[in-house]
């Protein structure tokens, strides 16, 4: 290349670099401002001093306020809940529609993606009075059972356990493994990273969920970090921003925590749910 | 040998009584949703309210339930009604007796108001508080947290204006007069203090009845089937509060926050809020300068609606939950802790016995704001209430933010909102 | 196997993922359907048939015109926004700009956290007065504005939001699709003498196509789907300038309890989705390129 084009390179490096972080300081200013706001007293809320103390007030004040012990509590049930269920679950029928042929098969997965565009979350009213005749209003169950079949779990299965050589299912079955035997045996190692990815957007869904949780909860024991947070920060009373950033920041730590720690494994899991 | 029956017997007696004072230690449970509407510890009040009730009843469990605001303590009231998991009673709006009614959530207190005493505990309360409680000659709520709206001012400010600042606006006139004195300007022509600031969010339908009560009208009927939002009267209220800020530029433009109007104060952005006088001890705690108290300021009379929540019973629950209910309302409306409420919030204390008592007079001659929505109360009308209540007062609350966004002018707004309740409330006229 | 076994092991292994589907996507569709014939019970009065009572009374709503409108003001305003700003920041962060991994963490974080947080911290943000916003343009000498309390900049601010929180998401996807992109390409169209933007015209925006495609749905169902944020920070105000129409079904359906109103609201809402997807895989079906 040229070195006027070399050069003109260089400058338009620098100008996209400047612009990246830019952008990058303007995506993390809301969190950081609510992160200050957090750890400095009330009086700091609407007042920026650099050299404000920091204090764990607002934390200690935001936890003795509402019961976000049990919230956590709550939600990590209701997340393991929903991945053990989806996990069960969407390998089965993923293996059913990779591996298997019946008549309907297309249609059937045809069917089954619909939920991709029509989740439980746009069915709120009909959805709640099916709980209600299932007897099931106001449990940590009821949040997670419209989920427990998730069409993108058994879509991206399926997808995976396509591309497994039919040569090992085949060695497996002369060796003579029963179908399930075939499942957990040879299908079920080898879509390993594609469960972790899994897990991990699932995991992030429903623990960001909020709508759906809000309808069909009512009361403490069933209630997630969500709607927990909801409750309490509801604006009739005269607001107090530390205290509010300060639960914000306490409902979304263990996510946030786990995140940054894992950031690259988070990171391959949506990346590789979206190749799929 | 003659002992062993004699043992047996003994012995028989004995589990037998043990296993009856089991039976009456089972303690009855009871539980209420209760909303929040204003800033303080509440929480921790009403928990303390609680165990002060089951130490002096050791047969009775109290389970307060926070539930959010005003409109989400109704929701889950209703939702857990429908569930059939409804609590024993609730603090709700005074205003939403009849969706409450309507819905056959809620029995009326008369049958538990028997002997002389109850019924000299029920006249016991503030007419005007009681207003929103009956319907049908039947009581079906009892008071509570009750407030009226006050006018708070920044005495600093006044005085720095050249007003007397112990003297609040009495008028309409005054109020826009005092207002324009005290909206102060950067050099960049930017607002740095307001005049006068009118919360719209939330409930603006509440603060709207200040204005128009004043203007000497009402807004619906008392049995809850009609209402009269396109009269000139309160068009005119509404054109008033419009002028406000796009006329006068007194008052911040477009939809004001009721949650952090106080604030606004505390950060002294403005010199005079209307806001519920429950908020007065968190006001009391937070504004670091000399404030006041007044009633509303008059147009044709003073006036302020009535606010806040009532006890109501729910029907679903047992009898014996029922009458423990009834032993803890009665408690905690007593003239004692009536009063105490009343300190600890700012809330108006619902009884006139309640501010005889010595607690009571003492915080007054310490802190005389505390009187002012007592004072009021000669004033106040019935809040805006009818069936199918929170869909008719989004019907007017929509019409008043149109208004004051400069959307549509306040004769069709107001218009509007009456075609939408006329609509709502037909099914209910028979 | 035999194919009966086949058949069996098929069904069999389909069985309690397809019911439960069944029981919460499938059959609520059709329940919204028969329900929105059917008029409120009320207390003492029962539901009945109405026939297209809903229906009508939808037409005549003001609120529901409003509420469709802003969802499509909405979905306009958020969706090719959030894809644009996801294809630059997927570019740089996978180009050789300094500090990227601060970079990818800076944009990817807001993804992280639930909208409900995400809505309280702008809410603190947009404060009149003292909010960081306000503070901000302030120092700049713009005038003061009530972002949330004003019908023409609320919709607006929210998207902010959206936007804020979802580009993050979409960036990865698309990070995930360059990643997978040949280098020979690149280095081929720098022998040839290609600018950057005409290799980005040309050569990589084609083949991010399918990405785009996922992202393009995913992104129209949040559009519809999530309306947390409107909870915590407008509640559909001012004047229902923010109502969305899950908002309002939401609002209809357990605010004011008249659930045969909120499905037909529900069965707008459905169609709606079912246009989208239908456009969606036809239309773009025709110009996706794989490689």
């Amino acid at each position: 290349m040229s070195a006027l084009a070399h050069r003109a390179s260089g400058l338009g490096h620098g100008v996209e670099t400047v612009g990246a972080w830019l952008l990058g300081a303007l995506w993390i200013l809301p969190l950081a401002y609510a992160v200050w706001t957090a750890f400095h007293g009330g009086e700091f809320s609407t007042h920026f001093v650099p050299s404000a103390p920091l204090t764990l007030e607002n934390f200690a004040k935001a936890w003795a306020a509402a019961p976000f012990a049990r919230y956590f509590v709550n939600t990590i049930a209701l997340c393991a809940m929903i991945l053990a269920a989806q996990l069960v679950l969407c390998t089965l029928a993923g293996y059913a529609f990779a591996r298997f042929a019946f008549p309907g098969r297309n249609t059937l997965f045809a069917l089954v993606l619909v939920q991709l565009m029509i989740m439980p979350d746009v069915l709120i009213v009909e959805n709640y009075r099916t709980m209600g005749l299932l007897g099931l209003k106001d449990t940590i169950v009821a949040i997670g059972l419209p989920y427990m079949a998730s069409a993108f779990g058994i879509f991206l299965l399926r997808q995976t356990f396509k591309t497994v050589p039919k040569e090992l299912d085949e060695a497996a079955r002369v060796e003579g493994c029963t179908p399930l035997q075939v499942l957990w045996k040879v299908y079920v190692p080898l879509a390993r990273p594609v469960y972790v990815a899994y897990a991990l957007v699932s995991v992030s869904y429903h623990w960001n969920n909020f709508l759906w949780p809000l309808i069909i909860t009512n009361s403490v024991e069933s209630r997630p970090l969500t709607v927990g947070l909801q409750v309490f920060s509801a604006t009739d009373q005269g607001i107090d921003w530390s205290i509010i950033t300060a639960a914000t920041l306490l409902t979304t730590a263990p996510l946030l925590v786990a995140f940054l720690l894992f950031q690259r494994q988070f990171v391959q899991s949506f990346m590789r749910a979206g190749i799929k | 040998m003659k002992r062993n029956p004699f043992g047996r017997w003994i012995v028989g007696v004995v589990a037998a009584a043990l296993s009856a004072l089991a039976l009456a230690q089972t303690p009855v449970e009871i539980s209420f949703y209760y909303p929040v509407a204003v800033g303080g510890p509440i929480t921790k009040i009403v928990d303390g309210l609680a165990a002060d009730f089951e130490k002096e009843n050791p047969g009775v469990k109290v389970k307060p339930i926070y539930s959010g605001a005003y409109q989400d303590s109704l929701t889950k009231a209703l939702t857990a009604v429908k569930s059939n998991d409804a609590p024993t009673m609730s603090v709700l709006l005074s205003t939403d007796m009849y969706t409450l009614i309507d819905e056959d959530a809620v029995i009326p207190f008369d049958a538990f108001i028997k002997t002389p005493e109850d019924q000299a505990w029920v006249k016991g309360f503030y007419p005007a508080f009681m207003e929103n409680s009956q319907t049908g000659g039947k009581i079906w709520g009892i008071p509570f947290q009750r407030s009226t709206i006050v006018l708070y001012w920044n005495k600093e400010m006044f005085r720095d204006a050249g007003l007397d600042p112990n003297k609040a606006p009495a008028s309409w006139k005054e109020m826009l007069e005092y207002a324009q004195k005290l909206t102060k300007r950067d050099g960049s022509g930017k607002v740095t203090q307001w005049g006068v600031q009118i919360p719209s969010t939330g409930f603006p339908y509440w603060l709207f009845q200040a204005l128009t009560t004043e203007n000497g009208v009402q807004l619906m009927n008392s049995a809850g089937t009609e209402t009269y939002f396109d009269k000139p009267e309160v068009v005119e209220a509404l054109q008033y509060w419009v002028d406000l800020s796009t006329k006068y530029k007194v008052h911040p433009e477009g939809i004001v926050d009721w949650g952090t109007t106080p604030k606004d104060f505390f950060e002294r952005k403005m010199a005079m809020m209307w806001t519920t006088t429950g908020n007065l001890t968190n006001v009391r705690n937070n504004a670091k300068f000399d404030f006041g108290v007044a009633m509303l300021p008059a147009n044709k009379r003073r006036g302020s609606p009535t606010g806040g929540g009532n006890f109501y019973l729910f029907k679903q629950a047992k009898p014996e939950q029922q009458a423990a209910a009834m032993k803890f309302i009665k408690w905690v409306t007593s003239p004692a802790r009536a009063a105490q409420w009343g300190i600890d919030t700012g809330y108006v204390a619902v009884r006139p016995d309640a501010w005889e008592t010595p607690a009571m007079k003492k915080y007054v001659a310490d802190f005389p704001a505390a009187a002012v929505a007592r004072d009021q109360l000669q004033y106040a009308m019935a809040e805006l209430s009818t069936h199918d209540g929170p869909r008719v007062t989004k019907a007017l609350n929509d019409g008043l933010q149109a208004a004051l966004t400069g959307a549509k002018p306040s004769a069709q707004a107001m218009a509007d909102a009456q075609h939408e309740a006329d609509r709502l409330l037909r099914p209910y006229r028979k | 196997m035999t194919r009966t076994t086949q058949w069996l092991y098929g069904w069999l292994l389909l069985l309690p993922a397809v019911a439960l589907l069944a029981l919460f996507t499938h059959y609520p569709t059709l329940g919204t359907l028969w329900h929105s014939f059917y008029s409120t019970p009320r207390g003492a009065r029962p539901a009945a048939f109405v026939g297209l009572d809903n229906y009508r009374q939808l037409v005549d709503d003001p609120i529901f015109w409003q509420a469709l409108a802003n969802n499509l003001w909405y979905a306009a305003g958020t969706i090719p926004l959030s894809i644009a700003l996801a294809v630059a920041m997927a570019a740089w962060v996978n180009g050789r700009i300094a500090g990227r991994g601060l970079l990818r963490l800076a944009y990817f974080t807001p993804t992280m956290l639930p909208m409900i947080a995400v809505a309280n911290i702008w809410l603190f943000f947009y404060t009149p007065e003292y909010g960081l916003l306000e503070k901000l343009t302030g120092a700049l000498g713009l005038p003061a504005h009530n972002w949330l309390g004003s019908r023409s900049t609320a919709l607006p601010a929210l998207m902010a939001v959206t936007v804020w929180k979802e580009a993050g998401l979409f960036m990865i996807f698309y990070l995930a699709a360059l990643q997978q992109m040949s280098p020979h390409l690149a280095e081929a169209a720098a022998i040839e003498g290609a600018s950057r933007w005409y290799f980005f015209r040309r050569v990589t925006f084609p083949l991010l196509m399918p990405t785009t495609l996922f992202v393009l749905v995913n992104a129209v169902i949040n559009a519809f789907r999530l309306v947390d944020h409107i909870v915590v920070m407008t509640r559909g105000g001012p004047d229902n300038a923010t109502a969305l129409l899950l908002y309002y079904i939401y609002e209809i359906g357990f605010r004011f309890w008249d659930p045969a109103y909120a499905a037909a609201l529900t069965m707008v809402l459905l169609a709606l989705l079912g246009c989208a997807a239908l456009i969606q895989f036809w239309f773009l079906e025709r110009r996706v390129h794989y490689q």
